[in-house]
């Protein structure tokens, strides 16, 4: 199994990536809202263009530590941290860390589709038009390169210049992934993207997600325990803001080392 | 086939007594409206309407011409008097007259009566005797009125081909030799012009027109006092719409006369627009950016919350407070400072230390401030977080994030305060008579003069000029209608400025649809 050959030590209930197929390493994180912790002492490697899946009850703190991995709490005075986050080796809170190109390279979808209330072609070239001016020929094609790769394409070509706002709830939450993707991203951060979904758009934004894989980290939150099966590699079972068991999907699913993981994946909770 | 229903109205209705209350102060409200604005139309623009003549003959064998205004019963006795306007200022020293109503004999309309709009006086009511031309020429009988009308077109034609060569020849000319760049050429037809003007000027054509009251008291007018000559009695329908039309342009068009009794208001039209357009362009900019800095920028603490409740209650000091600032701080304050840095050529007369309509928009500016901070962070404060979020995670910096995202959202909120504060300046007259309004300012502070706006200048508002005119002209029952007319004009006046408003909030609310989705 590959999964054996990029594991380099699986010691207890965790995993472990060489640092050359990492793309996140995540080490001794804690993060509090004022003086309540949310995370605490969390370690872990995101292994690159895999997708991994982050479950655990609500409350756990699965948004909180997503939204650290692209700084989004930095607006938050009242939040603070301590341990270290590295994408591709390096220290996204170092001081020459521009946090808006390090937004642009770690993407984020968040749980309700936030579309802009312009046009569904200004949206997708919101965050390119931030980057400075381009031709208008070469917009034009990432923003249908964008669409197409997130299977909206078909749906909305007609009407690219009618508001992002006139979509559905699915077709908005497809936009705000092309949207993410037009601005070419490394990491893409998926906070329970298919949470306000129908069966069918859930597949759709499924299949995307496995489709993005190859050129891309996932790294997905939900609260679905069939759909972390379906789509993701790897899974990390998190609960009180601590990392409980980190392991293959597979093997999470069917093995769970901890009595804890077993009975919050099979409905029993404590 | 399947019909489509809808829920029954019966069911809406039968809710109970609270709902008949609601609708009913809601109806009293809009009646009170529509009465309010019904008294003011029906009242200014019926001034215009060449109204008929009544020709009223008494029992004792006096006669006497005008419009019955209103009745009243007799002060001490039964029975009745009525009052009629009159006109004949310069005859009989007053422009109205009560009648016993018992005392009328008889009263007629007959068709020769005219009237007479002039420069002074009041408007004469009688009938026309005669022209008499310079020449000494007497027109008299049937063919007397055309020969006036005649007249009185030809001297319009006189008076506005000698206003162009004021304007385009003279104007120009004069403003090229005051800066010291007129050649000698330029020079001789300047001269040329004014002997041209005076030459015009003489040639007015100086007919006198003989006039007799109808009480048989001679006047001899000289034309050029009068401005419009009607016979209303003789006039079709048609032709009083086309008087009446005439009549409410000139209103519109022309500056006051006789103290702002009479005449037009344009130049308070004028001030009173400009006034409130300085005003927003002041106050948006300000407020948005106070509104951004309190609700995006600052630190969320004691220390906001307590600006914000400053704010909020700035809102409610008095007008006459800011009127008070205003001419201490911009007018004596900063107005006496530029005067004495960049203007002392002119001292001792002011030029910015007195005041003007910079100075008065500014202080309704300030007036208005808080309703615009107030109203642009209740659009800050209704944008989710999750929009900022979405720009912010594109790689937007924070000011990105402000001017594409968060202020283009804000924007029907920023307009939304805009139009209240309209709403308040335009209404506001307390305060300008501290900073800059003027009784008469018949220039408008627009021109071809560089620099084209003169923020120095004094202006007229409409609002000052209905309070004007009704408490320091001398004849208030005279200046009433247009008074009235003066009330609805403003009225109309903040109508369209705010329907600018609202029409330019709903054009940017409708592009992506709204926030409420
Ligand atoms: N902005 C905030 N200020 C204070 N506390 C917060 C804030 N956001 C989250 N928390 C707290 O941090 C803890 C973790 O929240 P988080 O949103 O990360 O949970 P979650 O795992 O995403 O839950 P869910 O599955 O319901 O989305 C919770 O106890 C929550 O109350
Ligand atoms: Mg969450």
């Amino acid at each position: 199994m590959t999964v054996m050959q990029e594991t380099r030590s699986s010691p207890g209930a965790f995993i472990d990536f060489s640092p050359d197929v990492t793309s996140l390493e995540i080490r001794g994180f804690g993060l509090r809202y004022g003086d309540k912790p949310a995370l605490a002492n969390l370690s872990l490697r995101v292994p690159r263009h895999r997708v991994t899946a982050f479950i655990g009850p609500s409350g756990c703190g699965k948004s909180t530590l997503l939204r650290a991995l692209n700084r989004l709490h930095d607006l938050n005075e009242d939040v603070t941290w301590e341990g270290t986050i590295r994408l591709e080796g390096q220290d996204i809170h170092a001081p020459e860390v521009a946090v808006a190109e390090l937004r642009r390279r770690v993407g984020m979808v968040f749980q309700a589709p936030n579309p802009f209330p312009m046009s569904i072609y200004d949206n997708v070239a919101f965050g390119l038009r931030l980057q400075g001016r381009m031709p208008k020929r070469r917009v034009d094609d990432i923003v249908e390169w964008a669409l197409r790769s997130s299977a909206l394409w078909d749906e909305v070509k007609d009407r690219l210049r009618a508001s992002a706002w006139s979509l559905s709830g699915g077709q908005q939450q497809r936009l705000v992934i092309a949207r993410t993707l037009a601005v070419g991203p490394e990491v893409l951060l998926l906070d329970e993207p298919a949470s306000a979904l129908d069966p069918i758009s859930t597949l759709k934004v499924e299949e995307l997600i496995r489709n993005l894989k190859s050129s891309l980290t996932l790294v997905l939150v939900t609260h679905n325990m069939q759909q972390a099966a379906r789509v993701s590699d790897y899974t990390a079972f998190l609960q009180d803001g601590e990392l409980v068991e980190y392991a293959p999907t597979d093997t999470l699913f069917t093995n769970p080392r901890l009595a804890r993981t077993e009975n919050y994946i099979t409905g029993r909770m404590a | 086939m399947m019909t489509w229903r809808r829920p029954s109205r019966r069911a809406a209705r039968s809710e109970g007594p609270w709902a008949w209350l609601a609708a009913g102060s809601v109806a009293t409200s809009l009646a009170l409206l529509a009465l309010l604005l019904g008294l003011l139309a029906v009242r200014g623009l019926g001034h215009f309407w060449p109204a008929e003549v009544s020709l009223v003959a008494l029992d004792d064998g006096r006669q006497l011409a005008g419009w019955a205004v209103k009745e009243s019963p007799l002060p001490g006795g039964d029975g009745r008097e009525r009052l009629y306007r009159t006109g004949n200022r310069d005859l009989d020293g007053a422009i109205w007259d009560w009648v016993d109503l018992d005392e009328i004999r008889e009263v007629s309309h007959p068709s020769d009566l005219v009237v007479l709009e002039r420069r002074r006086w009041s408007e004469f009511i009688g009938r026309l005797e005669a022209v008499e031309t310079e020449s000494g020429e007497r027109i008299s009988g049937e063919s007397a009125w055309p020969a006036l009308e005649r007249r009185l077109t030809a001297l319009e034609q006189h008076r506005a081909s000698i206003e162009r060569l004021r304007h385009q020849v003279i104007r120009p000319l004069v403003l090229r030799l005051e800066a010291g760049e007129a050649s000698e050429l330029e020079r001789e037809r300047l001269s040329a012009a004014q002997e041209q003007v005076r030459e015009q000027q003489a040639a007015l054509p100086k007919d006198i027109l003989i006039l007799e009251t109808v009480d048989g008291r001679q006047l001899r007018q000289p034309l050029t006092e009068v401005t419009d000559a009607l016979q209303p009695n003789a006039m079709g329908v048609g032709e009083k719409v086309v008087a009446w039309s005439q009549g409410v342009w000139r209103f519109l068009s022309e500056g006051p006369r006789a103290a702002n009794t009479a005449g037009g208001v344009w130049p308070a039209i004028f001030g009173t627009v400009l006034m409130v357009v300085l005003m927003s362009i002041f106050v948006t900019p300000f407020g948005v950016l106070a509104a951004v800095y309190l609700n995006e920028v600052a630190h969320q603490g004691r220390l906001t919350h307590w600006v914000r409740i400053g704010v909020r209650n700035l809102a409610g000091v008095p007008s006459i407070v800011y009127g008070v600032f205003g001419l201490g701080v911009f007018v004596y304050g900063i107005g006496g400072h530029l005067d004495d840095w960049f203007f002392s050529s002119s001292l001792p007369s002011p030029t910015f230390g007195t005041g003007g309509l910079l100075w008065a928009s500014l202080t309704l500016a300030l007036l208005t401030l808080p309703v615009v901070i107030v109203a642009t962070e209740e659009g800050l404060a209704r944008i989710p977080e999750s929009q900022r979020e979405g720009a912010l995670a594109l790689g937007a910096t924070r000011f990105e994030m402000l001017t594409r995202i968060v202020l283009p959202m804000a924007m029907p909120a920023m307009l939304t305060g805009v139009i209240l504060a309209v709403a308040r300046a335009a209404g506001e007259v307390a305060p300008l008579m501290l900073v800059g309004v003027a009784k008469l300012a018949p220039q408008v502070p627009v021109d071809g003069e560089f620099p084209f706006l003169h923020l120095d200048r004094k202006f007229m508002h409409l609002g000052y000029h209905i309070f004007d005119a009704a408490f320091h002209g001398g004849d208030v029952q005279a200046a009433m209608p247009l008074i009235y007319a003066t009330a609805l004009l403003l009225v109309l006046v903040i109508l369209v400025l705010n329907l600018t408003a609202i029409f330019l909030r709903h054009h940017l609310r409708s592009r992506h649809g709204t926030l409420s989705k």
